[in-house]
């Protein structure tokens, strides 16, 4: 029995030798080189044309066309997050025909690429010149009856609905409407059975388990690949020349390029502002991921901080 | 307060429920005992319906769960109608299920604010009068992963509560619990008991069986094997599955 009642010394520190780690700094050394060549390259070659991108690249034109980008990139994702959190909820559900509706349509908008999307929905005007809005097969009725007359309400012009913005976000939406749709699935399949139980124990009906309990709970699952649908998304709202619609920002960007026959610089330009996009885009993932972690990390909440200092204070004095 | 006549309830092919006949009186505390596997867990669902039964009756406050019966025959009850049932009937479960994006506060004042149109500002009053009784007052913004076992089980016990329900049932509240944990929610239990709540529970926790339950039902296969006064099932038991049973667990 060790004797407890002199405390022996805490024994010396360890201070060995580090194992040396070779393979680093020869990494190091070619990433050096590397990067000083890239450099090397951008500031020596002529073709790039620093002076003439920055003069041209916040031309009037080119920030409309950055507007036109965001604003389709935003509308389609929330049109399109809306469709998928529908068709995710169709897909769930018990009865096999709308279960089998919500496939079909996932089935359908996944497999056509959007750029023959976007041609088709420009071309729906060319389907039907009016698109009427009332009953359905309401002068079929009418016959049947024997009464003259139909039950429509708005009458449209095809040709004038389904060109330029609207075709466009038209196309895109839908599209992503069946991505969505599969994400969100995965987020509310993500959320513990438990929880619904709970919900449903207490009374709460099956539309509010899924506002309140399982959709915020799903959305920590749902954000970050929804993230890389907004992305990319912001980069597809350039096929929106199959339309077209010419005011978006790569093809303004190309329209100086070739004009002036200075491709390059216009080009650098456009990976720029996808960039600087992509990167505004990233820093509201941030902030709408830290919205939805709330009680799944372990950080002190505002509430919690206020009351602990409530309590120090009230303890020091 | 709970009448089942010969209930019945399978899973495909496995006959979980083979006949339970059972009564509870309003403020009693009955406690269901019994093997992994022998339906008591099964048997408390089918309280409040989330599990429905194949054959037999079951009441609860003199309504028939699940059903109403019409002419003779017994016709589904609507999602809102057995919505409306549920809420006078509060459930503990094993693994706690509290909503881990809502803090203690936010979860005891969902279904009143939600299900009951409860206003919020007197919601939060009484959730914080009922956080305050299970002793969490000081824990009522913390969201339950900062809590223990035990508090987020109390915090469970406390949104049920909010409803003012007629019947608490508890599914096996304290078997995912470390050890010394165990004692805080069982006292909160033993509290409601004494202020004249009417409670099933299942459970492996005999010394609460023996101070607190009325009455303690011992269920295998299916089947309800004894029951009776819990001191006298415990100590005396009739039948060769229970004392085997209760040799093993206590």
């Amino acid at each position: 029995m060790p004797d407890t009642s002199t405390t022996p010394a805490p024994p010396e520190a360890i201070r060995a030798v580090p194992v040396r780690h070779p393979g680093r700094w020869i990494a190091t050394a070619v990433i050096a080189v590397l990067a000083a060549m890239f450099v090397n390259m951008l500031v020596t070659n002529e073709v790039f044309q620093w002076d003439f991108m920055v003069e041209n690249m916040f031309s009037d034109a080119v920030l409309r066309g950055a507007r036109t980008t965001l604003i389709m990139t935003v509308l389609a994702m929330v049109i399109g997050i809306a469709l998928g959190i529908v068709l995710a909820v169709m897909r769930l559900s018990a009865n096999p025909v709308v279960s089998g509706a919500a496939w079909v349509y996932i089935w359908f908008f996944r497999a056509i690429p959007r750029i023959v999307l976007l041609f088709f929905s420009a071309s729906l005007g060319a389907l039907y010149s009016t698109y009427d809005i009332g009953i359905p097969f309401d002068q079929q009725i009418m016959d049947l009856f024997g009464f003259e007359g139909d039950w429509r309400f708005l009458s449209l012009d095809g040709n004038d609905i389904f060109r330029g913005f609207i075709a466009g976000l038209l196309g895109l939406a839908l599209s992503e409407g069946a991505y969505a749709a599969e994400i969100v699935r995965a987020g509310i399949q993500s959320v513990d059975p438990g929880q619904t139980e709970a919900a449903a124990a207490l009374g709460m009906s099956r539309a509010q388990t899924m506002r309140r309990i399982v959709l915020p709970q799903a959305m920590r699952v749902i954000i970050p690949p929804m993230g890389n649908e907004t992305i990319a998304m912001l980069k597809d709202t350039s096929l929106l020349i199959a339309v077209p619609v010419t005011n978006e920002l790569n093809f303004q960007l190309r329209a100086i390029g070739s004009r002036t026959f200075q491709v390059i610089p216009m080009a650098v330009a456009s990976i720029l502002w996808y960039l600087a996009l992509a990167s505004l885009l990233m820093i509201g993932q941030y902030f709408l991921e830290k919205r939805f972690s709330r009680g799944f990390g372990v950080r002190e909440t505002r509430q919690q901080r206020a009351a602990r200092r409530a309590t120090e204070i009230g303890s020091t004095h | 307060m709970v009448r089942a006549e010969q209930v019945h309830k399978r899973f495909g092919h496995v006959e979980v429920l083979k006949g339970i006949d059972l009564e509870v009186a309003p403020r009693e505390v009955m406690c269901v005992v019994g093997p992994s596997g022998s339906g008591k867990s099964t048997f408390l669902r089918c309280i409040n319906h989330l599990e429905r039964i194949d054959a037999g009756r079951l009441w609860v406050d003199g309504h028939l769960v699940g059903y109403r019966e019409k002419g003779g025959r017994l016709h589904e009850l609507r999602d809102s109608e057995v919505a409306a049932q549920r809420r006078d009937i509060g459930m503990v479960f094993q693994r706690f299920n509290l909503f881990p994006h809502k803090t203690a506060l936010e979860n005891v004042t969902e279904a009143p604010v939600q299900v009951k149109g409860v206003g919020r500002a007197e919601a939060r009053e009484r959730g914080a009068a009922l956080l305050e009784r299970v002793g969490l007052g000081d824990r009522v913004h913390n969201y339950p992963n900062q809590l223990s076992g035990g508090q987020q089980q109390r915090v469970a016990i406390a949104r049920a509560l909010a409803m003012q329900p007629k019947l608490m049932l508890f599914d096996e509240p304290t078997s995912a619990l470390d050890p010394e944990l165990v004692g805080e929610v069982l006292d909160v239990m033993r509290g409601l008991a004494e202020d004249g709540m009417t409670m099933v529970v299942v459970t492996h926790e005999m010394g609460f069986a023996r101070e607190v339950g009325d009455s303690l039902v011992f269920m295998d296969d299916g089947v309800v094997v004894e029951a009776g006064d819990p001191r006298q099932v415990l100590t005396d038991p009739q039948h060769e599955r229970t004392r085997s049973f209760l040799s093993k667990v206590l």
